[in-house]
């Protein structure tokens, strides 16, 4: 009998052709001697203290300009850890899988795990794997939690000090307008390409060069404008940012022209945000800009004690407005 | 598919030295004025500019601005949602619609609520989207909540034309189209109203030409300029209105040249002829019926008309605003968003109370994502 192409059922069953699916697939890409033991749990030594997170990655397509729900899940993942100064170490896997789906393209997916876990180091130790019957999920569903171990404790919201310089890693808004032209079947002159990628590189060499990071977030959902208006609610401190200094290429800017959408609010999966002393701040740029996919790296504003709770774009021509967080689902203008 | 440079829909109209070069002028000639300019944007897109770059903050203390009745989910009667979230309710009915509609609330609850209750309701990014949900669900009745001036008025008849030709018949329309001209006089006829000068939305007049201002500018003498929606131009367009104020003209300009001619897109308008006739009467949200001022699809198509076909369940009855909710006065150009008790208290764009808090070119949303920094 041919092989099906397909995931059925029984993929889920906890019989033969479950354990077909994880030996064949899951295990040959993630392989490590933890996963290898195929026990109830995977027991891990783990020292000093350790930074914990979970997510769970619905995106839709799954596959996109940059990546796919496979390098997504695990980029995610990896970066919530290197955003608390900790290296990331263990992860788990779950996938809730559609009956139907191809098995080549959950191949594919689960190879380009495999290829963005090689950046920071860290392994698959267990999974979980569920099939559901056709119209019960889109596709494909992945969760993954992760822990790391903490290089630099401390690195906190709290921490974040009126005089503090912002600096923003890169460009912006990529991987929101990616995953909207994916959907709308949009043709940009040149490719748009998420920002999707792995941190924790370029967070350890600014560890590394012992810089004095007071906080640090990566703009995910809600872009960098949600990310500093939590800021400025936690740590109760104003944040002033200069329009002029946030890189925006010029494909997001056409979407957003296009959707009426602000670079700000749109997501990344790549990009994110410092907030350190000012005298840090020139160092900590460099750093980052000799580093691929950091080269635009900038900084775009400075902590104050005024206007607690708000953040304050000031425009190229001197006007100056809250940059306030992204509403709710993002929809296009009608006029 | 023609390429896409999008950077032109942009670049060199946010520079800011034209910018303050332009501030600079306007300051000029407003010193000359005699009494204050009391400008309307009849188009929340220019509403949004406005706040969204800051612009007044520029400007000399005898500008202002009034904010029109310019968009279309501001002024949707909530009667008229009562009657999407009707259709939405009906078994096997996808209703289709764009944007910010889904979340302004109707009497019953937004859209957005009724989806959440399992109606199939689909915000899409232009109307033609609605074409190959019909396609692929050819068991359902896909109906079109058509929403917009006209601008967006032309895309519905291309949607319209679509399924004619192809002949899909479970594509339904619920038209609530409505035109800028009517809503001026609207807005004239009240005695106490301060507007003094128009800006107008230069996408209306891409499709309908400059010439629907014409009758605006001869009935009540006041500046027309039609604009387009980036900062310099609504710059450029401001220095023209206080020019013609200082030199006591009142004239049609356009500062659109880019994209607007007198007579605007010929075959927009006929494709809109060739399916829309005006409709006696539309209630306006905060503005009540305003005779001739929306759009109907004409009788031969009555087989696409989900108002005719599904009328037995389509609730008639009229709902005013919430009581507190001042958009009446806003959209009339006789209260600013501020001057609302519940502004940013009761109402926030999270739980509205109004509908000019819930689209991103209501006045009162501009006013609260994007208001001055004190
Ligand atoms: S603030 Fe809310 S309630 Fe007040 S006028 Fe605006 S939309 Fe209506």
């Amino acid at each position: 009998m041919a092989k099906p192409t397909q995931i059925q059922l029984s993929h889920g069953g906890g019989g033969r052709e479950m354990a077909e699916l994880i030996g064949k697939i899951f295990f040959d890409a993630f392989d490590n001697p933890i996963l290898r033991r195929e026990e109830d749990a995977a027991a891990l030594n783990l020292s000093g203290q350790t930074a914990f997170t979970t997510d769970s990655f619905t995106v839709a397509p799954l596959f996109f300009q940059g990546g796919d729900i496979g390098k997504l899940a695990i980029a995610g993942t990896v970066n919530d850890l290197a955003m608390m100064g900790a290296e990331p170490q263990y992860l788990s896997c779950g996938f809730i899988i559609e009956e139907g789906f191809e098995i080549d393209k959950l191949k594919t997916i689960v190879s380009s795990m495999a290829k963005e876990l090689e950046k920071s180091g860290a392994h698959i130790v267990c999974g979980d794997t569920k099939v559901v019957p056709k119209g019960c999920a889109d596709g494909l569903f992945i969760n993954t939690t992760g822990v790391g171990r903490i290089v630099r404790p401390g690195i906190s919201v709290r921490a974040i000090q009126p005089g503090d310089a912002v600096i923003l890693s890169r460009d912006i808004g990529r991987h929101g307008a990616a995953i909207l032209t994916a959907r709308e079947g949009l043709e940009l002159e040149s490719e748009l390409t998420s920002d999707c990628a792995t941190l924790w590189p370029v967070v350890q060499q600014l560890l590394a060069a012992n810089i004095d990071i007071h906080a640090m977030r990566d703009a995910t959902r809600g872009g960098i404008a949600a990310v500093l208006n939590e800021w400025t609610k936690a740590a109760n401190v104003g944040i002033d940012v200069e329009e002029k200094l946030i890189p925006v290429c010029d494909e997001v800017r056409g979407v957003c022209e296009l959707y009426g959408f602000e670079p700000w609010d749109l997501a990344n999966e790549g990009t994110f945000v410092i907030a350190l002393p000012k005298q840090a701040a020139e160092a900590a740029v460099e750093i980052m800009q000799r580093h691929g996919g950091c080269d635009s790296a900038a900084i775009i504003g400075t902590v104050s004690d005024e206007h607690a709770g708000k953040v304050v774009l000031h425009s190229p021509w001197g006007s100056k407005r809250y940059l306030e967080l992204p509403q709710g689902e993002l929809l296009p203008r009608i006029c | 598919m023609p390429e896409l440079q999008l950077k032109q829909l942009y670049d060199g109209f946010r520079d800011p030295e034209t910018i303050n070069e332009l501030a600079r002028q306007i300051k000029q000639w407003a010193s000359q004025l005699t009494e204050p300019v009391y400008m309307m944007e009849v188009c929340g897109g220019h509403t949004h500019t406005i706040m969204k770059y800051g612009l007044p903050q520029l400007l000399p203390d005898n500008i202002h601005f009034i904010h029109g009745p310019g968009c279309p989910v501001c002024i949707m009667p909530k009667e008229r949602i009562d009657q999407a979230a009707a259709l939405a309710s009906i078994d096997d009915v996808i209703l289709v619609t764009l944007g910010d509609m889904i979340r302004v609330p109707g009497s019953q609850g937004s859209l957005a609520q009724f989806r959440a209750k399992g109606c199939d309701i689909r915000p899409v990014y232009q109307p033609l989207d609605a074409l190959k949900i019909a396609q692929e669900n050819p068991t359902k009745t896909v109906i079109f909540f058509a929403i917009g001036f006209e601008t967006s008025t032309p895309m519905t008849a291309v949607l319209l034309e679509q399924a004619e030709k192809l002949g899909l018949e479970n594509l339904l329309f619920h038209i609530n189209h409505v035109l800028v001209p009517p809503a001026i006089d609207a807005v004239m006829a009240d005695q106490e109203t301060k507007v003094n000068a128009f800006i107008g939305p230069s996408h209306v007049s891409v499709i309908t030409g400059s010439k629907i201002y014409q009758p605006t500018v001869d009935k009540y003498h006041t500046p027309v300029v039609i604009s387009g929606f980036e900062p310099v131009d609504v710059m450029q367009s401001i220095l023209a209105i206080v020019k013609q104020k200082v030199e006591g003209r009142a004239e049609l300009e356009n500062q659109y040249q880019r994209a607007v001619t007198e007579q605007g897109n010929l075959v927009a308008q006929q494709k809109v002829d060739k399916f829309f006739e005006v409709r006696d009467s539309f209630r306006w949200r905060g503005l009540g019926p305003i005779p001739s001022s929306a759009l109907k699809l004409l009788s031969e198509f009555a087989h696409r008309d989900a108002e005719i076909r599904f009328a037995a369940r389509l609730p008639v009855k009229e709902i005013d605003d919430h009581k507190a909710c001042q958009c009446g006065d806003i959209l009339r150009g006789k209260a600013n968003p501020k001057d609302c008790k519940v502004f940013g208290r009761g109402c926030t764009p999270q739980t509205p109370l109004g509908s000019c808090m819930v689209s991103s070119e209501g006045a009162c949303n501009a006013y609260y994502r994007y208001a001055g920094v004190e």
